[in-house]
């Protein structure tokens, strides 16, 4: 069963991402692409973590955060969060692309895109999921490293911990979606790419007789 | 002569490969669709539901389809984009017929009388057998169906066979002798409810992802999960035991873990006596493959293998799964054999989370194996070479059994006919063996030495820019029909929109030239359900039984699984419960399997391994998805896979261009040079054709029981360019 250290409302949908289940095959980010008011831009990224030594990947959506640095750091108030929790994306009419929301986010969410001087994030599908349908990267997750349901719901399904409560340096950042972990892992601690290279995969990689 | 009529340069510019970035009016002008339109992707063997949304009669955009049970809205990135493939810029949209100038347009009327009239020709002077018809496993059931029908019965060649040989064949033959039928054997919802995955030579990820959530939520439960291949992939990531196998060293690595079983009395005593047959000659055909003993030939340590047959005796369930990395081999069907062993000693299939089963890779790869466009078998999966089966098949068709073709070559070596003159007329569909088969140099004159070729295809594949005369054929949207998935369960592809100009359905296209070719009555089918209904009645009493199945059973139910002998059975979702077997006496066949070496062997001068697969975001030969912009983009060319250990004596640093030869030629490629794969193994994907095609390198040896080539283990050279 999967633990929680979630302190919000159970019944609230939000999105788990769990990198250990990440294939990295981009399906979130092409079927981000597709939703209605996106013009085919993703607003999520996937990233390979260190492809010279390991296959991890992992999808990078909002996080939504109960304190948005973002929001904070725009000088233009174009960043808003909704009563709902949800940190909408820049207003068009409002952004001056500056850019300090890409450099605030301490989950290197924000995006600017220069071709429209605009700063565009995940609004966690705000025009889905206000018509009550799943975020498209969650819908079409192939292996369920992102999926959108309540804490009850994952919990049921899941083995692992449920974390929305980070620690940047002296920073605390509490969250809306949450990011799954295993059991044996308490904190989430940002390590130098490679540092835990030796997963019981790559030792049985190493051990091949050639 | 079939040779490319213009530059490469100038047939780019005219036929493509183009890349589709924007639904039809783009992005911005796209609305409501008119029309959603619930169906299955055109790509792998998994058939995820998924809905097209359709508006002014055009494909404009892809929505989940959550109520479909197996994917349940899950979709990979090709299943997203796919929509591009129609409206796209590159389409046939009217018959050409190639000139010195390239191709140019011909009506349908003189297309058809052209092709048939050249076909004939060839046929009066060399024979019936001088033409053949390669086609193709993405077709639906009702198409391979025809292909059969039309080769035998309008053309009257015995030479038909389909890609699909470069797919799941040998675990096909397998299962055959082992089960004596050729089906997964279980519902993916069974891998959900095992204890233990075994997963080798499948790189589940990249080639069937919707599967990884069925590890994931067995291994949610406490499941184990145990991954073998020579690449470290996604799945292998995170799994419990990872056994990196060398190329080829499958019979080896499963002999010795079930020696382990057999010698600790890990097995099933009672099943194997009463539900099986020959496992002593297993018994005694594995004792020598002691861990100790093969592990050089293996390439894992003697514990490691120990550690796996440990798991594999602790397991309450286990469901193995295999794919094309035991089955691209010259061994391919020991390879599979030798896995069915193991299955079958523990006793665990037939039974909710205990199983088997390939994961058949192409898009209708079970359902177009069944129903006679393969050489050596007719409708029903019944056996061209049994007498009942023909007579039987002869008189539904309505013809004599001594005029019914017998045993024709496979694929692979239709081309070899082609290359040595007995075939002289080519008839294709839906396959791309320029890009798809082993050393691309002698498909390539093989091809050139047609007297005729037509292809039917949507648009220009390599191979097509080779036909006398093309015939612009429909996309999967375009049509209506039945696909049977990698699970055994028959699903109904809608169709969406018209084929655009004056594209046909590929049915009727074929019936429109069996007329011509004098074949009338048995060809005047007026729509695929048509088309099904005969299917199913020439189904009946075969193995694979369709008889029960109609698309409103498939609607209603969300899919129905063969065998369904009739509208009343409820189908059959999981195979051999009870321990009953498909053979007459209800039991399963052990069959003992040795190590054979590969028939591409290491040498000083072609020191390395070179093994070939895909990337999730391109298909097959990639005639379609080569075409998709955003596809293209997350891989837009080749590489070669190589492990620093192998790169840094050669100075390949990560991005360099390499040059990888074997025996039958070269291709340049970039590095990525890897800690994740074997360092004896190099690995490079198979969809891009000419210079960047991998079948450059590799060889035309093929498995003696399924004629499979053997992609997965060629010799190569590796150097810095």
């Amino acid at each position: 069963m999967l633990t929680s250290t979630l302190g919000f409302v159970a019944e609230e949908k939000r999105l788990f991402v769990d990198p250990q289940r990440c294939i990295g095959c981009r399906a979130c980010v092409q079927a981000c692409s597709e939703c209605p008011d996106h013009g085919g831009d993703s607003m999520i990224h996937l990233d390979q973590v260190d492809s010279a030594t390991s296959v991890q990947t992992v999808p990078t959506v909002c996080m939504h955060c109960d304190d948005p640095a973002c929001a904070t750091a725009c000088p233009t108030h174009a960043i808003r969060k909704g009563e709902d929790g949800v940190v909408h994306t820049a207003m068009v009419e409002r952004c001056i692309g500056c850019t300090n929301c890409v450099v605030a986010c301490p989950f290197g969410v924000p995006k600017y895109d220069a071709s429209r001087d605009l700063m565009m994030k995940c609004d966690l599908c705000y025009d889905r999921t206000s018509r009550d349908l799943k975020p498209m990267c969650a819908t079409v997750c192939p292996s369920e490293a992102l999926y959108y349901g309540t804490a009850d719901e994952i919990a049921e399904r899941r083995r692992g911990r449920a974390v929305s409560d980070f620690w940047f340096g002296g920073q605390q950042v509490t969250t809306r979606n949450a990011l799954v972990t295993p059991l044996s892992v308490d904190i989430v601690q940002i390590a130098d790419a490679g540092a835990d290279a030796h997963s019981t995969a790559q030792e049985c990689l190493e051990e091949a007789i050639l | 002569m079939a040779i490319v009529p213009l530059s490469e340069i100038e047939m780019l510019r005219r036929h493509g490969p183009h890349l589709a970035y924007e639904p039809p009016g783009g992005f911005d002008g796209r609305g409501e669709p008119d029309r959603r339109v619930k169906t299955h992707c055109c790509f792998c063997g998994q058939q995820c539901g998924v809905q097209l949304l359709v508006a002014d009669e055009k494909v404009v955009g892809v929505e989940p389809w959550e109520e479909f049970p197996f994917n349940a809205g899950k979709l990979c990135p090709k299943g997203i984009k796919r929509y591009l493939q129609n409206n796209h810029p590159d389409r046939i949209t009217t018959p050409l017929l190639r000139t010195d100038d390239g191709f140019v347009p011909m009506s349908w009327d003189r297309a058809l009388e052209y092709a048939a009239r050249k076909l004939r020709e060839i046929q009066s002077r060399h024979g019936a057998d001088s033409v053949a018809v390669l086609s193709g496993a993405s077709l639906t059931n009702e198409k391979a169906y025809l292909m059969g029908k039309f080769a035998r019965v309008a053309l009257g060649t015995r030479h038909i066979d389909y890609n699909g040989r470069l797919c799941m064949v040998a675990a096909g033959a397998a299962n055959l002798k082992a089960f004596g039928i050729d089906r997964a054997a279980n519902p993916w919802t069974d891998i959900a409810e095992t204890d233990l995955v075994l997963v080798t030579g499948s790189n589940v990820s990249e080639c069937s992802p919707i599967t990884t959530d069925y590890i994931w939520k067995a291994r949610d439960r406490g499941a184990k999960l145990i991954v073998v291949d020579p690449r470290l992939t996604p799945i292998a990531r995170t799994a419990d035991l990872y056994l990196p196998v060398k190329p080829g060293a499958d019979v080896p690595l499963m002999n010795a873990i079930l020696q382990v079983v057999i010698d600790e009395g890990g097995f099933d005593q009672a099943f194997v006596e009463q539900h099986t047959a020959d496992f002593d000659a297993v018994r005694e055909a594995v004792a020598s493959y002691v861990p100790e003993a093969v592990e050089q030939t293996v390439g894992v340590p003697a514990r490691r293998i120990r550690q796996a047959a440990r798991m594999w005796m602790d397991a309450g369930k286990s469901m193995l799964l295999h794919a094309r990395g035991i089955e691209h081999h010259t061994k391919g069907v020991d390879n599979v054999l030798s896995c069915i062993n193991l299955v079958l000693a523990s006793g665990r299939i037939g039974k909710p989370g205990c199983g088997y089963a390939t994961i058949t890779g192409q898009g209708n790869g079970q359902g177009a194996r069944e129903h006679g466009q393969r050489c050596n078998q007719l409708p029903g999966a019944r056996d061209i070479e049994n007498p009942q089966h023909r007579e039987h098949i002869a008189e539904f068709w309505g013809i004599e059994e001594k005029d019914l073709p017998g045993k024709g070559a496979t694929s692979p070596e239709i081309i070899g006919l082609a290359h040595e003159g007995a075939v002289r007329g080519l008839l294709s569909v839906c396959y791309n063996p320029l890009v798809s088969l082993p050393d691309a140099g002698f498909t390539r004159e093989a091809l050139e030495k047609l007297d005729f070729f037509v292809a039917i295809d949507f648009f220009m594949s390599e191979t097509a820019r080779h036909a006398d005369l093309i015939l612009p054929g429909s996309l999967q949207e375009e049509d209506e029909g039945t696909v049977t998935t990698a699970e055994g369960r028959v699903v109904h592809v809608r169709k969406a929109v018209d084929p655009p100009g004056q594209a046909r359905a590929d049915w009727r296209i074929v019936c429109d030239l069996a007329d011509r070719l004098g074949g009338r009555d048995k060809f005047a089918f007026s729509d695929p359900a048509e088309i099904f209904d005969e299917l199913r009645a020439a189904s009946s009493g075969g193995k694979a039984d369709y008889k029960g199945i109609t698309y409103e059973r498939i609607d209603r139910e969300m899919g129905v699984f063969w065998p369904c002998p009739d509208a009343e059975h409820p189908g059959t979702p999981r195979l051999f419960e009870g321990g009953r077997f498909a053979h007459d006496d209800g039991r399963a066949r052990f069959h003992p399997v040795a190590y054979r070496p590969g028939a591409d062997p290491l040498d000083d001068e072609y020191p390395t391994y070179l093994t070939t697969g895909r990337v999730v975001s391109q298909f097959l030969s990639g005639n379609q998805t080569r075409r998709i912009g955003p596809l293209v983009d997350q891989c837009p060319e080749p590489y070669v896979e190589i492990h620093p250990k192998l790169a840094e004596p050669l100075e390949i640093g990560d991005g360099d261009r390499v040059r990888l030869t074997s025996r039958r030629g070269s291709i340049d490629l970039a590095a990525r040079v890897v800690s994740t794969l074997r360092p004896d193994t190099v690995f490079v994907p198979y969809h891009w054709p000419g210079a960047q095609s991998v079948n450059r390198l590799t060889h035309r040896s093929f498995d003696p029981i399924a004629g499979i080539p053997e992609f997965k283990a060629s010799a190569v050279r590796v150097e810095k360019c």
